[in-house]
């Protein structure tokens, strides 16, 4: 059986006394959309931190395509295709949405150690920012500057800036927060279109959009992962009822 | 042996009273997240009110108490009237606005006291040598100090550690908007530690005047070893600052003291001469240096990640 | 059509315009002073743009920029005493000695943040101080006197008053060209984006301590160029050039300007230096004036002159 894209192996992360991360191990297959779910403060945020290097852990390893990542800083793990976006929306505020989605894609074009030439010049990075705008659906709003975007445009914003440097894993951090309803129907949409092409690790409590996308679900409650199967797996189970389901949304009613 | 012992002592008071000096720019920092650039300054009136009240009262004790309730008010004054405004700001913005309060200082200094500096003679009973040990004297005042100023880190260690006071300090220290909610009046507060802070780096002034002189950027000079302390001892950390503060205070006296000879037995008299004086300045940066390489969070940081 | 007047681009216009013409009304006048007075607000500027370049595009507020006046002061005055008075030799090791300069203590200072950034780079100027005030052999306290100034075999006369004041123009205006040309390309943009959201830039994969590094270095370098006119232009070099109240005048002029535009320095140096001027011939006592001056300035002008221009022109 092949490698998965993404092995996290007991994975533990401790804050002063608490366990936020309590050996928590998980896969992902390449074309999969893996959803963790679990009620807040269940360390959602901690684990996908530890993922993409912010916060380093204390045992256990992450693995992607086979290589050891566990304590690669962040900056290089997105060389190795990992890409996220931040729960509370991290932009560059100042600049415009091109120059955001262009700026990570020049962080994948070589080094920047270029001094001279103006880079908003450059065609290649350029139309490489407008084709990852186009595809969130922001073309029309390439030239706006981030500060006056609306909410629901940021948050597709973060989307284009991880698709521009072309991951091979996308970690999604509540992309919906704040989302109404046609702009979340709208990142659906997007998500079933893009898991094609790329692995996407997704944290969200909106339950409708997690049981309409997921392959597979994980669900952490203080640190741990309680249960992790099919989506119809997840609704039936016990514990995660208990848990999470049952009290804190209504479920939905799906067909 | 007399003169190690004597630059030990020598090296301990310097110590000490830069760690008086650092508490008050670490409290203020850490409280209410303020840069204070002119926490130099006050070290300079206080000094300056205490050469001016001594003479005045004719009594060192009482000139001193003077000195320090007027160095404390000055701060509470300049607490209310301006820098509160500044709370919240970028600390580009304390960084400014309190350089400005600099200029003003030195200028104000100049103004009403004259640019010669003053001089701050010990009565009689503080220049008597102590037999610290047997066959070794060491100068009452000095000691005085090292007393004075121990006395002040306890009590510091015990408002900090053990009243009320000191438990909304360290609380306001972590979180600020918390304080608020339990219903303090955080503006009181923040006046208090500043004038904590103030008074602290009055003392220092005031207990260094006699031995060094009364003058104009006096504190510019000193303020830059309180950041290295600060630096060297962790972010936040008081218990930091004390331990620094004594490390910096031993190695810039006893570099002093004794880097030219040692210098003088490895190189050339000439090369000895030249470079001693350069080095012996340097050595607090190398420290610095080598902490920030090693440690850069410092030595003794309150949290631990 | 309307056409809208930008007041930002036509001040910069009439400054550039004033600089350019400034010796002409100078020997028109007879006024010579001026011409000491702008060569070396010119010089300031250039230091101050560098500042800029960290401070205001990079986001990272040193309080040592100071140093680099004094390196680049000394490598040339060391030099001249030493009997080297040539240009070509003494500005490159100028040069070469703030770059390297900047890359140690960058390297050193920029392991930490914020405040204590702020901390170090002020504790590493000071050091500077002290070391240049140890060196007996160069005049130390007391500073040294430079005899002759940088020679460049015939191509310019520095001791010409004129001559000198332009060629510290031409490197004023070709430092902010090159400002300009490194803030808009890739590695500006890095450094850009690292001043408004480090977190950001690691994600998507830019090593943070890199590129600010070489942006240190760069703006270090530049002012070694300042300090290197500077020393020509006093005839005199000495630790106080490096003094930390020095490197807080620097700091002034870019935030009184507008800290992040290209020509905010250059406003902010001439109001700063013209304000010391003026206020020093009514009193001795003109820090009394300008410190609370500063202080008003903080608590309500926001974003400098050309923040203020800026506003204007929309409002």
């Amino acid at each position: 059986m092949a490698e998965p894209l993404l092995r996290v192996e007991k994975l533990v992360r401790r804050f002063g006394g608490i366990l936020a991360t309590d050996h928590v191990s998980l896969d992902v297959e390449s074309g999969e959309l893996h959803a963790i779910i679990g009620p807040n403060g269940a360390g959602k945020t901690t684990l996908i931190s530890q993922l993409t290097g912010q916060l380093l852990p204390h045992a256990g390893t992450i693995r992607l395509a086979g290589r050891d990542i566990t304590r690669v800083p962040a900056y290089r793990r997105s060389a190795l295709g990992l890409a996220r976006s931040f729960q509370i929306t991290s932009l560059l505020p100042d600049f415009t949405a091109a120059d955001n989605v262009a700026l990570a894609a020049q962080a994948h074009d070589g080094h920047s150690f270029h001094f001279w030439h103006n880079a908003r010049n450059i065609t290649h990075l350029r139309a490489s920012a407008q084709a990852a705008l186009h595809r969130v659906g922001l073309s029309d709003r390439a030239d706006v500057v981030v500060s006056r975007l609306s909410h629901g445009e940021q948050r597709e914003l973060e989307l284009a800036v991880a698709l521009a440097t072309r991951p091979q894993l996308l970690l999604l951090d509540e992309p919906m927060a704040g989302l109404g309803m046609t702009e979340s129907a709208r990142m659906v949409k997007l998500l079933q279109e893009l898991r094609r092409e790329v692995a996407i690790v997704l944290v969200e409590h909106d339950m409708n959009a997690v049981f309409a996308l997921a392959d597979r679900i994980s669900v952490l409650v203080y640190g741990r992962v309680i249960a992790s199967g099919p989506p119809s797996e997840i609704r039936g189970n016990e514990d995660v009822r208990r848990a999470y389901l049952g009290e804190q949304h209504a479920v939905t009613t799906h067909g | 042996m007399l003169l190690l012992v004597e630059q030990f002592l020598n090296g301990l008071q310097f110590g000490l009273l830069l760690f008086l000096l650092a508490a008050g720019l670490t409290l203020v920092f850490g409280i209410m997240d303020f840069v204070n650039l002119a926490h130099g300054s006050l070290y300079m009136m206080g000094a300056y009110f205490a050469a001016t009240f001594v003479a005045y009262t004719g009594s060192f004790v009482m000139g001193a108490l003077l000195a320090l309730g007027a160095t404390l008010l000055l701060g509470i004054v300049l607490e209310f009237v301006a820098l509160r405004h500044l709370y919240g700001r970028d600390h580009l913005d304390h960084v400014l606005a309190t350089f400005g309060l600099i200029l003003f200082f030195n200028d104000a200094v100049r103004l009403i006291w004259g640019p010669a500096g003053l001089a701050l003679p010990l009565p009689a009973w503080l220049t008597v040598p102590v037999p610290i040990l047997p066959g070794i004297y060491y100068p009452a005042y000095r000691l005085a100090i090292i007393v004075v100023t121990l006395a002040v880190a306890l009590l510091l260690y015990v408002v900090v550690m053990r009243t009320r006071l000191g438990m909304l300090i360290r609380a306001g220290a972590s979180n600020r908007e918390m304080i608020g909610a339990l219903g303090i009046n955080i503006k009181l507060l923040y006046t208090l530690v500043f004038g904590l802070g103030a008074a602290l780096a009055g003392l220092a002034g005031l207990m260094q005047a006699p031995i060094l002189t009364v003058q104009i950027g006096m504190g510019e000079n000193i303020l830059i070893l309180a950041f290295v302390i600060i630096v060297i001892g962790g972010i936040g950390s008081i218990r930091g600052a004390f331990l620094a503060a004594i490390l910096v205070g031993m190695i810039d006296t006893l570099g002093r003291a004794f880097l030219p000879d040692l210098l003088r037995k490895i190189l050339s008299s000439a090369a000895a001469s030249t470079a001693a004086p350069a080095l012996s300045s340097m050595l607090i940066y190398i420290l610095m240096a080598t902490v920030l390489v090693v440690r850069p969070e410092g030595l003794f940081p309150a949290n631990r990640r | 059509m309307i056409a809208v007047l930008n007041v930002r681009a036509l001040t910069v216009v009439l400054v550039i315009a004033g600089l350019v013409l400034l010796p002409l009304y100078t020997s028109l006048s007879g006024n010579v002073f001026a011409l000491t007075l702008f060569t070396r607000i010119v010089i300031f500027a250039l230091a101050a743009s560098s500042l800029n370049l960290i401070m205001g595009y990079g986001g990272m507020m040193s309080f040592g920029h100071a140093a680099y006046l004094g390196i680049g002061g000394y490598a040339v005055g060391i030099l001249a005493a030493e009997g080297v008075s040539s240009g070509f030799i003494q500005w490159p090791v100028a040069l070469f000695a703030s770059a390297l300069f900047a890359l140690v203590i960058g390297a050193l200072s920029l392991r930490t943040r914020g405040v204590y950034f702020i901390m170090i780079t002020l504790a590493f100027a000071q050091m500077a101080y002290y070391v240049a005030s140890g060196l007996a052999r160069y005049g130390g306290d007391d500073g040294l006197t430079i005899y002759r100034r940088s020679d460049f075999a015939g191509l310019i006369n520095l001791s010409n008053k004129v001559q000198f004041y332009y060629l510290c123009l031409l490197c004023l205006l070709g430092g902010i060209y090159l400002i300009w040309r490194i803030v808009n390309s890739r590695f500006g943009m890095v450094v850009q984006g690292l001043r408004s959201n480090e977190q950001r830039m690691q994600a998507i994969g830019f090593p943070a301590t890199r590129y600010r590094l070489v942006c240190f270095v760069i703006s270090g370098t530049i002012c070694g160029l300042a300090g290197a006119l500077l020393a020509n232009n006093t005839d005199f070099i000495s630790p106080a050039v490096m003094y930390w109240t020095r490197s807080g005048d620097l700091m002034v002029m870019v935030i009184l300007g507008g800290m992040g535009t290209l020509f905010g320095p250059v406003a902010g140096a001439i109001v700063y230096l013209v304000l010391e001027e003026f206020l020093s011939q009514f009193t001795e006592y003109w820090a009394l004036i300008l410190g609370p001056l500063l202080l008003a300035v903080v608590l309500f002008g926001r974003g400098g002159l050309f923040g203020l221009l800026g506003r204007l022109q929309r409002g």
